[in-house]
């Protein structure tokens, strides 16, 4: 019954976490609304991540590559095809998702820190090869989407179920509505036949192939998903910003979805979202300690240092570790 | 020809930068088992020291070389025992999270302590080129690679002749027997580390005399060097020195000779060689394949 009960569980976790994210813009400034709506974004490209290093086991340190492919196919969709930018996200998706195949195919025959170094050099490649097409993508300048109809709610606030909606308001709606479905159809994927190859994959690709899993395949099509994930964050990031260019999607992008991946913990909704907070409002909270220049670096790189030293697991471990113990204790207490 | 002579002896002398910087990776990832993100921050690091007694307390060069040499030493000693080795039997990524870690703190360190302003760093060397066989060459690559080579040539013979660089060895490939042999294997991981800044501290001081110096000046410099070891192989010293030679000299003669490329490509060429290489032979020229037993 023990797979049961964890279904339950799930659902039971998605429901709340659904409930707080629709009451909760009725509590918050518009201000923090757009801030929780870039925690819901880079929530969703943590879901792609996870599945892919939490999963697989793959690390990638290039995935703001894939978040530029999905945000600027939205963005030229919008400006030059008219597309709506809701109809943008599940476009970008598909496209992040071909581009994330066509690189896990040689991918694939990476393992470990080789495929660390590929990623990395498709993540710090972007922005030249970005500037290269200016055709397509404007080069240094740009895109601009603001001001745009297909811009839902950016100069009038939208109506929908009797409220008035402001851009940071829908923003946040939408974002966390993606994520939302992000981790259902990532939560399907994972729980049957695909989610137990790609675990027998991390564990020990030897074995794996010995069990009669390709290795390849799977590799590729984790590859595939995580990158269509990746792909529905940028085409959220470049509606939020409203604007993308070249460096809308740097290497530190790529570099912060890795540790928030790994700061929250693999494998937990709680400690994705976790991670997403920490890529949100740890720079933040850091410029809040000093301001002189140099010192929220400072601050952010001994926090990222000391939570790694104190929480293996990251975030999740923790969780983790505090619910065994109190039900340690509630086994104790009913003297089981 | 004079002039793609001129070529290969400059792509030569970057090549000597960028194989120290590899072969810090290789050192580093021999005794620790990752790719340390925070190399490049490092040698920028050193460097601001050279440029502090050189520049601010009036140092003539090479003495100042020492002891930044000095300093570098104990600091990559000092970083692994504080921030790697707490780390160090844990999972890759999480020591790959760490080097992260420490290169934002080193780079938010050096704009806090010389804030962001570039500064500039006279070379020991003079910049004017010198006639040799009709091949105009200049003082300051010939230095360049003198240097570079010398240190890679010490560092080279120490490994093999000395009873502490065949520990270091042994620790690196083997770190249980080694540990049962009597080695301290902890002490020659730190080594390593120290000697990786060394060698980090020798790059970044030859880069800087024709670079402007500011916290970012080696970023671009360890994703040449990260290309160099994985052409050379990562586990290989020997590949990395020729392969940052390769990378350095090739992509020279790309810059010179092809339009396409010219100086604006020149950072994506050198990331097509690392895929392709981790492609073709993920091993590299030199390093060994992994055999994995179950």
């Amino acid at each position: 019954m023990r797979t049961r009960r964890s279904t339950l569980r799930a659902l039971g976790l998605f429901a709340a976490l659904a409930a707080v994210v629709v009451v909760l813009p009725h509590f918050v400034s518009d201000f923090r609304a757009q801030q929780f709506a870039y925690v819901g974004i880079y929530l969703t490209a943590l879901i792609g991540l996870n599945v892919l290093t939490g999963y697989t086991g793959q690390i990638s340190l290039g995935h703001g590559a894939f978040m530029a492919v999905g945000g600027y196919t939205t963005a030229i969709l919008m400006a030059d095809h008219g597309v709506k930018d809701v109809w943008t996200i599940p476009i970008a998706a598909a496209v992040a998702g071909v581009a994330g195949l066509l690189f896990g195919l040689p991918a694939g025959r990476l393992s470990g820190l080789y495929l660390a170094l590929a990623t990395f050099a498709i993540a710090v490649a972007t922005p030249t090869v970005i500037k290269r097409f200016d055709g397509l993508t404007g080069g240094g300048s740009g895109i601009n989407l603001f001001g745009k109809p297909e811009l839902t709610a950016s100069l009038t606030p939208v109506e929908s179920f009797g409220l008035k909606l402001s851009f940071n308001n829908w923003l946040y709606a939408l974002s966390w509505t993606v994520a939302l479905i992000a981790y259902v159809l990532a939560w399907l994927l994972l729980r049957g036949r695909t989610g137990r190859a790609f675990r027998a994959v991390r564990d020990s690709e030897t074995a794996a192939v010995s069990s009669g899993v390709n290795l390849a395949l799977y590799k590729t099509l984790a590859f595939g998903v995580s990158a269509a994930f990746a792909g529905a964050a940028g085409a959220l990031f470049a509606i939020a910003t409203t604007f993308v260019n070249p460096d809308t999607f740097p290497v530190s992008l790529s570099i912060f979805l890795l540790v928030g991946v790994v700061v929250g913990g693999l494998g937990s909704l709680a400690g994705l979202i976790a991670g997403a907070v920490f890529i949100q409002f740890m720079p933040l909270w850091a410029q809040s300690v000093s301001s002189s220049p140099g010192a929220p670096t400072v601050v952010y790189g001994v926090i990222l240092i000391l939570v790694m030293f104190v929480l293996p697991g990251g975030f999740a471990g923790l969780l983790g570790r505090l619910e065994s113990l109190t039900r340690r204790g509630y086994d104790r207490s009913r003297g089981s | 020809m004079a002039d793609f002579l001129q070529q290969v002896v400059s792509g030569l002398a970057s090549g000597g930068i960028y194989g120290s910087l590899a072969l810090a990776l290789v050192l580093i990832h021999r005794a620790t088992g990752v790719i340390n993100f925070a190399q490049g921050e490092m040698a920028t690091f050193s460097t601001y020291i050279l440029w502090t007694l050189t520049a601010n307390h009036g140092w003539p060069y090479w003495p100042a070389f020492a002891v930044t040499l000095l300093v570098s030493f104990a600091g990559g000693i000092g970083i692994h025992e504080l921030v790697i080795r707490p780390v160090e039997r844990g999972s890759v990524l999480r020591i790959v999270i760490v080097t992260i870690g420490l290169l934002l703190l080193i780079n938010g360190a050096m704009t806090w302590i010389w804030t962001g302003e570039v500064r500039y760093v006279q070379g020991p060397f003079p910049t004017r080129t010198i006639d040799v066989g009709g091949v105009a060459v200049s003082l300051q690559d010939i230095g360049t690679i003198a240097v570079s080579i010398g240190t890679v040539g010490l560092l080279w013979l120490f490994f093999q002749f000395t009873k502490v660089g065949l520990a270091m060895r042994a620790a690196a490939v083997n770190p249980a027997e080694a540990r049962l042999v009597g080695v301290r294997v902890t002490w020659m991981l730190g080594l390593g580390w120290g000697l990786a800044a060394v060698l980090g501290a020798v790059s970044g001081m030859l880069t800087a005399p024709s670079a402007i110096l500011d916290p970012t000046m080696m970023q671009v410099v360890l994703i040449y060097a990260f290309a160099a070891a994985v052409l050379g192989g990562i586990d290989s010293p020997v590949g990395a020195v020729v392969g940052g030679l390769l990378i350095g000299v090739g992509l020279n003669l790309l810059g010179a000779y092809v339009d396409f490329i010219g100086s604006a490509l020149q950072l994506p060429a050198a990331l097509a060689i690392i895929l392709i290489v981790l492609m073709v032979r993920p091993a590299g020229i030199f390093g060994r394949r992994e055999v994995k037993k179950i």
